[in-house]
């Protein structure tokens, strides 16, 4: 019995939301008296000793690729029986969830923003309906499945910790996959790791003006973001998409420029450390969750700010 | 080329109204739509047709009222639409609406391919497809971004962390989509009106072997058990309704 996380490989390097399962899973684990485990495939003893560094007892290591860790992982949910297993809710966790619980009968919660115990009872809480309400979801199988967003909790305290580490070998199904032909980099930005972000949305004119933005951002040392509808009209990439449907991100600050603030949009940065605001219409939602916010044209603004940022600078 | 592609028939969630109180979608509020991402999946199915040709089948679970907007999918070019619906099928979650879609998969004659779109619209979890293929024991590829035909093969790619990753899918296969994989054709008022005369293949629990257990709210493990709206907490921020008084209070912060 224990909570078991899947540290997913980034790389050589463990992806962060790993060390946000382990702090939520020590919580949990410590509530309903169990143990807390993960399991990594790829990477070495150094991998597993930093897992067990963030709170890991027991850390179960695979030799070999992550691609092909479907199999290896149902069998070992059979084996050891957790009562909970815990996901990163990344385009490769929330592929591979679903393949575990249909294995194994099991319960899944998608993208969950909180989980907890009530009376011994897990819950986990996930956004419904464009994050307009909040479902408090409980699973009677065992294991419960539940993928997490990442960066939306915090992550566990590395220090020097003593724990195991469980070698196991590894078994592909080579059936199971397909013949990959081509392999290349592309470029993308990695949003949900920027200390910055300034943000577009509908108030903006043309697709054209994201220079602008970039401008200010990169003056500021941020990344550019975006709202969902230039991302659906091709104006920008969706690397680039912050919100529920997107990316949710937790700068240290987050600037909103022409964006009203729906719901949609506001599930996915309202945890920035400072938002600024700058919209033409003072009743936007936004302003609301602004720690700074600037009534005007965006057309006035945005220049002005520029300006006034290099000003400074020289 | 016979393709299975997964359909669902959900409020248009732009327009739809939430009822704070009891926490639910009032479904009256606005009418209902083919899931937009499964656009995505019946347009791919339609390109793979067209080189390879085959019948398109579209499979849909929900209840017999979605059966006129679902009938959309004749005008977008499937030949055959099987709506599974019954009351033993309600309350389902991911699990039980996967296994219910499997057992059907697995009554139609033959199938090569099942397409599905990346998630839906109100349940936004994108589990279906996956746990579909885990029932049917076949590889998917998810988050699917192009997908090319070549001599006689379809390639998917597939972008994950910062790379590009092409496969050649062998079939059978679930693919799901994305809104990147194509724009989705319009259909012609002609098809639109030839799509009248067909009609939808309605199936229930007995026509799946009858095992009700794995269907419907019984054959689910999750269950909502409440919902709550979220508070409103918001900040108190300074708001300047003056662009220069703004612009140096901005430029004050942004400095430290």
């Amino acid at each position: 019995m224990s909570v078991l996380v899947f540290a997913e490989m980034k790389g050589k390097e463990i992806h962060p939301v790993a060390f946000e399962l382990l702090g939520k899973g020590e919580e949990i684990s410590k509530e309903l008296s169990i143990k807390l485990e993960a399991v990594v495939f790829g990477g070495d003893e150094s991998t597993a000793q930093e897992l067990i560094d963030y709170g890991a007892e027991n850390v179960y290591l695979y030799e070999g690729e992550q691609e092909s860790c479907k199999e290896c992982l149902s069998s070992l949910a059979t084996e050891i029986k957790p009562e909970i297993m815990l996901f990163g809710a990344t385009k490769f966790g929330r592929a591979l969830a679903p393949r575990i619980a249909a294995s194994l009968n099991a319960g899944l919660t998608a993208d969950c923003i909180d989980l907890r115990v009530e009376e011994k009872e897990f819950i986990q809480i996930r956004p419904a309906f464009t994050g307009n309400i909040l479902a408090h979801i409980k699973t009677r199988s065992t294991p419960k499945l539940t993928t997490v967003r990442y960066r939306v909790m915090k992550p566990a305290e590395k220090r020097k910790r003593e724990g195991r580490i469980i070698k196991k070998e590894s078994s592909v199904d080579i059936k199971k996959s397909f013949p990959l032909v081509k392999r290349e980099k592309i470029e993308s930005i990695d949003i949900q790791n920027a200390d910055i972000i300034v943000s577009g949305g509908r108030g903006l004119n043309s697709k054209e003006d994201f220079k602008m933005l970039e401008k200010l951002a990169s003056l500021l040392g941020g990344v550019v973001g975006s709202s969902r509808p230039l991302v659906d009209d091709g104006w920008i990439s969706k690397d680039h998409q912050v919100g529920f449907s997107g990316n949710t991100v937790k700068p240290r600050l987050y600037i909103a420029i022409g964006i009203s603030g729906s719901s949609q949009h506001l599930a996915g940065m309202r945890n920035s450390e400072m938002i600024i605001a700058v919209n033409s219409d003072p009743s936007a939602p936004i302003f609301r969750y602004a720690d700074y916010g600037i009534v005007g044209d965006l057309y006035e603004v945005v220049p002005k700010l520029i300006e006034g940022l290099e000003q400074k600078v020289s | 080329m016979d393709i299975v592609v997964l359909v669902k028939v959900v409020p248009n969630i732009e327009r739809v109204r939430f009822d704070m109180e009891k926490g639910t979608v009032d479904r009256s509020s606005a009418e209902s739509e083919i899931n937009p991402f499964d656009l995505n999946a019946l347009e791919a199915a339609l390109q793979i047709k067209e080189k390879f040709g085959g019948k398109i089948t579209a499979l849909s679970m929900g209840p017999q009222s979605a059966e006129g907007v679902y009938r959309d999918v004749f005008a977008r070019g499937a030949e055959r639409a099987v709506l599974l619906s019954d009351r033993r099928f309600a309350g389902a979650d991911t699990l039980a609406t996967s296994c219910t879609l499997s057992e059907a998969i697995r009554k139609l004659e033959h199938f090569d391919l099942v397409l599905c779109g990346e998630k839906t619209t109100d349940g936004d979890t994108g589990q279906v497809g996956n746990e579909v293929a885990e029932f049917l024991g076949i590889p998917s590829l998810y988050y699917v971004s192009m997908l090319g035909i070549d001599n006689g093969n379809i390639y998917a790619t597939v972008e994950l962390d910062g790379e590009k990753l092409v496969y050649k899918v062998d079939t059978p296969a679930l693919l799901s989509v994305t809104k990147d994989a194509n724009v989705p054709r319009l259909p012609t008022l002609r098809e639109k009106l030839e799509a009248r005369k067909k009609s939808v293949e309605i199936w229930d629990a007995e026509k799946l072997g009858g095992n009700t257990e794995r269907f419907g709210a019984k054959g689910s493990p999750t269950r909502v058990a409440k919902t709550v709206v979220p508070k409103e907490e918001g900040r108190k921020g300074s708001i300047y309704r003056d662009v220069k008084e703004g612009i140096d209070a901005l430029l004050s912060v942004l400095e430290a």
